[in-house]
C-alpha cells in the first residue's frame, strides 16, 4: 500500500516526536513477550509496552486530527515511511540479542533504557500538563500516572542489579556505556523545540536536562553505579534520520498493513 | 478543568467524583423509546454492565462513567466514559457493552464518547466497589501516593482472604494493567492488588 504523508507542521511534528518514541519503545519492549527472564518480568515488560502503546495511540490520533487529512492512528503507525518517524534513536536500538553480532541484548540494556526513557517521558508529561494544546495536556495527564510505575520498575531493577553481584554490576555498567552516547539527542534542541516553547505547546528538550540528570544520578548513586562521561555524538532519530535498526523494526511492524491493505480483525 | 483529547467531545469535562443514580428508577424502563426518559434509569442500566476484566465491578463502581446526558436534539443518550489505562485493551469492549445495554433498554440511539481529562484515578472506585473487589479476592486500591524514585513497594496491603497485613509484593504488574501481584505470608495465598493510580 502506498505510504501516507502528513502536511508539514511544527505542532504535528512536536507531537510525533513523543508519539513515535512511545510507539517504537513499546515495539521493542514487546519483543520480550514470551522471553522474559522470569514470568513476572515477562508480564511486567509487556505491561509497560501496553501502556506505551496506549500513549502512542492517543498521541497518534491527536496528531492525525491536527493534520486534518482524515488519517487515523493506525495509518500513522503503519503507513508512514522511515524518515517520517521522529522517535529518539535510543529506543530503536536492539533490546534482545538477535544475533551474535548484535550489540546489547542484555536484560541490563532493557533496564537501563527503561530508566533513561521513562524518566525523560515522565518529565515531559509533567511539563505538558500545562500545554496550550488541551488534547496534549489530557493525554499527558493520563500518561503521567502510568509513567510513575515505569520509573519505579526501572529504578528498582537498576538498584537490584547495580548493587547486586559483581557480574550484574559489570553488565549494568556495560549497558550504561552502550546507551549513553544516545543521551545527547534527548536534550538537543532544534527549531521545533524553540517553536513549541514559544507557543506554549510544551517544553524544549534542553529544559528537562537538569531535572533528568538529578533523578538519574540519584538512582545510579543508590545502585552504586555512575553515569558515563557525556559523548559529543548526537544521534538524529527525532529529526527523521535513523540508525540501521529502524528499517527492520518498521518492516516487522508494518508488514501486515502493507501486504494486506486495510486488513482488520 | 480541561477539555477532552477527543476533539469531538467539546462538552463539559467530567465531575470530580463518579455520579451514582440520584434516585431509584422504578417504572422508568416502561417509558416508550425515543422519548426523553429519566437519566437515573440509564444509570441503573449501567449498574448492570460489568467490567470484562474485573467482572465483580460494574462500570459505575469503577467510576469510569463520567456523565450521561440526553443525546443531540433530545433523542437517545450520550454517555461520557473515561478509560482507566491508556493501553487498556478492554476500553472498546466496555464502550460497546455500554451502548448495547442502553439500546436494549430502549434508549437508542446511544452515543459513547471517550474523555481523557480529568484522568481516571482509582480514588473514583466507589466504596461499594471496593468491598466487591475484596470479596472477589482482589485487594482494593489504597489512596494515590506521591511519587518516589525507588523502593515503592506498597506495604500493608491487607490480604483479601484472611485480612492479614503480612503480605509481600511479587510483581508490580499482574494479569491486567491495573493490578499488581501479591502474596499473603500468613494464609500463603497469592492475590492481586488493584494498583492506585
Amino acid at each position: 500500500m502506498t505510504s501516507i504523508a502528513l502536511k508539514p507542521s511544527a505542532h504535528v511534528r512536536y507531537v510525533l516526536r513523543l508519539a513515535d518514541t512511545c510507539l517504537i519503545h513499546a515495539q521493542r519492549l514487546a519483543e520480550w513477550c514470551g522471553h522474559g527472564p522470569v514470568l513476572e518480568e515477562d508480564i511486567a515488560l509487556t505491561n509497560l509496552s501496553l501502556d506505551l502503546l496506549g500513549q502512542a495511540r492517543a498521541l497518534l490520533s491527536h496528531a492525525a486530527q491536527l493534520d486534518g487529512q482524515g488519517f487515523d492512528e493506525d495509518q500513522l503507525a503503519f503507513l508512514r515511511d522511515e524518515p517520517a518517524y521522529l522517535n529518539l534513536t535510543l529506543v530503536e536500538q536492539p533490546m534482545r540479542r538477535s544475533s551474535a553480532h548484535a550489540p546489547g541484548g542484555d536484560f541490563a540494556d532493557t533496564i537501563v533504557r527503561n530508566l533513561l526513557v521513562a524518566t525523560w517521558l515522565r518529565l515531559h508529561w509533567q511539563q505538558l500538563l500545562g500545554s496550550r494544546d488541551a488534547g496534549l495536556a489530557a493525554i499527558a495527564g493520563k500518561a503521567l500516572k502510568e509513567a510513575r510505575y515505569h520509573v519505579e520498575h526501572a529504578a528498582d531493577w537498576t538498584v537490584r542489579l547495580g548493587d547486586g553481584t559483581d557480574e550484574s554490576a559489570r553488565r549494568m555498567t556495560a549497558a550504561l556505556a552502550r546507551a549513553w552516547p544516545y543521551v545527547g539527542e534527548m536534550f538537543a534542541d532544534d527549531a521545533l523545540d524553540d517553536a513549541a516553547q514559544a507557543e506554549g505547546l510544551g517544553p524544549r528538550r534542553s529544559a528537562l536536562r537538569e531535572a533528568w540528570r538529578r533523578e538519574i544520578d540519584a538512582v545510579l548513586g543508590a545502585a552504586q553505579l555512575a553515569a558515563p562521561p557525556d559523548s559529543p555524538y548526537l544521534s538524529t532519530g527525532s529529526r527523521g534520520v535513523h540508525s540501521e535498526h529502524m528499517g527492520f523494526i518498521l518492516a516487522e511492524m508494518q508488514h501486515l498493513q502493507r501486504a494486506y491493505p486495510g486488513g482488520r480483525w | 478543568m480541561r477539555l477532552s483529547a477527543d476533539a469531538s467531545a467539546a462538552g463539559p469535562a467530567g465531575r470530580a467524583a463518579p455520579q451514582a443514580p440520584a434516585e431509584p428508577a422504578a417504572g422508568a424502563a416502561a417509558a416508550p423509546a425515543g422519548q426523553e426518559r429519566p437519566l437515573a434509569a440509564a444509570w441503573s442500566v449501567l449498574e448492570g454492565v460489568l467490567d470484562p476484566e474485573v467482572p465483580a465491578l460494574s462500570v459505575c463502581d469503577l467510576g469510569i462513567v463520567r456523565e450521561i446526558r440526553p443525546g443531540a436534539g433530545g433523542a437517545g443518550l450520550e454517555v461520557v466514559l473515561t478509560p482507566t489505562y491508556s493501553g487498556c485493551p478492554a476500553t472498546e469492549l466496555i464502550a460497546d457493552n455500554v451502548r448495547r445495554a442502553l439500546e436494549a433498554a430502549g434508549f437508542a440511539p446511544v452515543r459513547v464518547r471517550l474523555q481523557l481529562a480529568p484522568a481516571w484515578t482509582t480514588d473514583w472506585i466507589s466504596a461499594a466497589g471496593r468491598e466487591k473487589l475484596r470479596r472477589y479476592g482482589i485487594a482494593p486500591p489504597g489512596a494515590c501516593a506521591d511519587t518516589q524514585p525507588i523502593h515503592l513497594v506498597v506495604r500493608g496491603v491487607a490480604c483479601p482472604r484472611c485480612d492479614s497485613a503480612r503480605t509481600e509484593r511479587l510483581s508490580a504488574f499482574g494479569s491486567t494493567a491495573c493490578k499488581a501481584l501479591y502474596r499473603c505470608l500468613d494464609c500463603r495465598e497469592p492475590f492481586e492488588y488493584f494498583k492506585p493510580i
